[in-house]
């Protein structure tokens, strides 16, 4: 049971069971979808941009401890961020989770260092993963909604 | 209190000896089984997605490859002679295995889906026309649902789709009001992997037959867990994974009634399937090898003919009763747990157990499970038109063979616990 707290940390089951920003984001003007074909989860990211900062941001959607924990932890931390920084993030936060079992965890993620226990679980490393494709996605999207899926 | 699977006669019957499915020394034939994961014994409950293998497979496999390996058909040595002779040993087995009437109507393909694939390609759309009508279910898995809908979608026909009840039961009533003059083929699974429920496959078959409809039997779940009588059944097409039945990959069986598959076109073409071939004309072989372009997986077949005599060497009611009573153990054991809900109540099923937890995703509950030992699957099971209808994104689902026992049900059962502790 051990190694499965490192997975599960209290962190993550707090955001799991009250995730924060969940629900729609009236005002918001970028919007994706995202899928994991493997286990038929999907969420929905809504991002509100105005002159290059995240001024708010909320996601929707059904989705494992793992995907749902990152999603909520996610909107946190890129919350008043400006785009080019959330993408930084998303760089950092991507070799964190894909590095191997003793990688480096970027001191500039703070919180999102809850996460790297999946880097010991390749089959959830795309749970990890989900929130922030789409959040990229979001991000360069104009208008419409755009679907993206971790295949 | 442990229930032992008993074979033969029901308890009571006069002079007939009964006998405890011996577990134990079934456990011994599948060398995997004593492997640890994680430290912990491995109790492997994913059978439905592949099945291990008897030490009898895994030999004959490599005995092929050490003792009489080339290729077949083609040779006028001696090890293409027994390649050849192992190859058309191992249709007769699957005929045996099924009870066809004779061996040509039995068709090595890669496995369920390539059967599937075969017949929508090779049958079904030479036949549709715009507004002809194909009959699946609910409770199909998307390799007996895709095939379809792209057969559909090329030429005009549509799906239609026999639902069931909150149970996870077919409506016979309303499949029968979806035959009609415009139905060209009813595709049916015999098991539903997702759920579990045997479908009344024999009534299926009998309905559609009097309409003059044609049935395909999706037996991917059904091949490995109970005994299959195609005659009996009088379904037009069966298919079957090798993998699932306790055989290797890349190997599998689409079995046809040789009156609809002798007027089939072949579906690819290449060596092996024709009988002769000049600048301007192809004649194509008979049945089977028509359907068998290009040098199949000849080992594979050898695997399975040994995986079909490992079954021919035991028990199979005994071996169904004992999956079966250890499924319905485990559901009773789960359902004990708060916040756990057993999906599936039909009357007649398999050795599986869909179930999810109000505190926890399957994915979740897989990893945890995975921890301690306990392989199960989680998540849609290629079965996503049946995941909406039961409003769940996915499911967990532990599936049994012969060779699990009452024990690793518990241990199933202690690992849910440990899931429910954690998330509360
Ligand atoms: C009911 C059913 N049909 C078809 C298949 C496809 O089998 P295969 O992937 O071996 O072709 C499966 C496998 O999961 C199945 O459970």
């Amino acid at each position: 049971m051990s190694d499965l707290r490192e997975l599960y940390q209290e962190v993550i089951l707090d955001h799991h069971r009250r995730p924060r920003h969940f629900g729609p984001l009236p005002g918001a003007n970028h919007h994706a979808e995202g899928l994991n074909p493997l286990c038929g989860d999907h969420l929905t990211v809504h991002v509100d941009v105005e002159d290059g900062v995240i001024k708010d941001v909320s996601f929707e959607g059904a989705g494992c401890a793992i995907s749902r924990a990152s999603a909520s932890l996610m909107t946190d931390a890129v919350k008043g961020k400006r785009v080019e920084e959330a993408e930084e993030m998303l760089e950092e936060f991507r070799q964190m989770i894909t590095s191997g079992a003793d990688g480096p965890v970027e001191a500039g993620l703070g919180k999102l260092g809850v996460l790297c226990g999946v880097r010991e679980y390749p089959s959830r490393v795309k749970c990890a993963s989900l929130a922030w494709h789409t959040l990229h996605a979001a991000l360069e999207s104009e208008t419409e909604t755009v679907t993206v899926t971790t295949e | 209190m442990r229930v032992v699977a008993r074979a033969g006669a029901p308890a009571g019957a006069p002079g007939l000896q009964q006998r405890a499915f011996d577990v134990a020394s079934i456990r011994r034939d599948f060398p995997i089984l004593e492997r640890h994961v994680y430290g912990q014994p491995l109790v492997y409950l994913d059978n439905a997605a592949t099945a291990q293998k008897p030490r009898a497979v895994i030999d004959a496999i490599s005995n092929f490859y050490l003792v009489s390996n080339a290729n077949i058909h083609r040779g006028v040595h001696r090890l293409s002679e027994e390649a050849t002779g192992a190859y058309e040993g191992a249709r007769a087995a699957v005929r045996r295995f099924l009870n066809a009437r004779e061996a040509r109507e039995i068709v090595f393909v890669r496995g369920a889906t390539e059967a599937i694939n075969l017949v929508a390609q090779a049958y079904a759309r030479p036949l549709l026309r715009p507004d002809d009508e194909i009959v699946v279910s609910i409770l199909e898995h998307h390799s007996n649902f895709v095939p379809w809908k792209m057969a559909a979608e090329a030429t005009g026909a549509r799906l239609r789709v026999v639902p069931m009840t909150d149970a996870g039961e077919l409506r016979l009533d309303e499949y029968e009001r979806l035959l009609s003059d415009r139905t060209r083929l009813v595709a049916i699974g015999h098991v539903s992997n997702a759920l579990g429920t045997v479908n009344p496959v024999a009534e299926i078959v009998r309905l559609a037959h009097a309409r003059g409809v044609p049935v395909l039997v999706d037996g991917a779940q059904a091949a490995p867990h109970m005994r299959v009588d195609v005659q009996a059944l009088d379904c037009d097409f069966y298919a079957f994974s090798g993998h699932k039945t306790f055989g290797p990959t890349g190997i599998g069986v689409l079995y046809g009634k040789a009156e609809l598959m002798d007027p089939m076109p072949p579906w690819q073409g290449g060596g092996d399937m024709i009988s002769s071939v000049t600048l301007d004309e192809v004649r194509y072989a008979a049945l089977p090898a028509k359907f068998e372009a290009g040098t199949p997986d000849i080992a594979g077949a050898v695997g399975l003919a040994a995986a079909i005599e490992y079954l021919e060497g035991i028990d199979r009611d005994a071996a169904s009763a004992h999956e079966a009573a250890l499924a319905r153990y485990a559901e009773k054991r789960l359902s004990e747990i708060a916040g756990v809900t057993v999906l599936g109540r039909a009357a007649q099923k398999a050795g599986i157990v869909s179930f999810v937890m109000s505190a926890a995703h399957p994915h979740d509950i897989g990893t945890v499970l995975d921890r301690e030992g306990v392989a199960i699957r989680t998540g849609h099971h290629c079965c996503q038109p049946l995941m909406h209808r039961l409003g769940v994104p996915a499911t967990a689902r532990a599936s049994f063979a012969f060779y699990n026992t009452f024990e690793e049900a518990d241990r199933l059962a202690a690992a849910v616990a440990r899931v429910k502790e954690m998330f509360g």
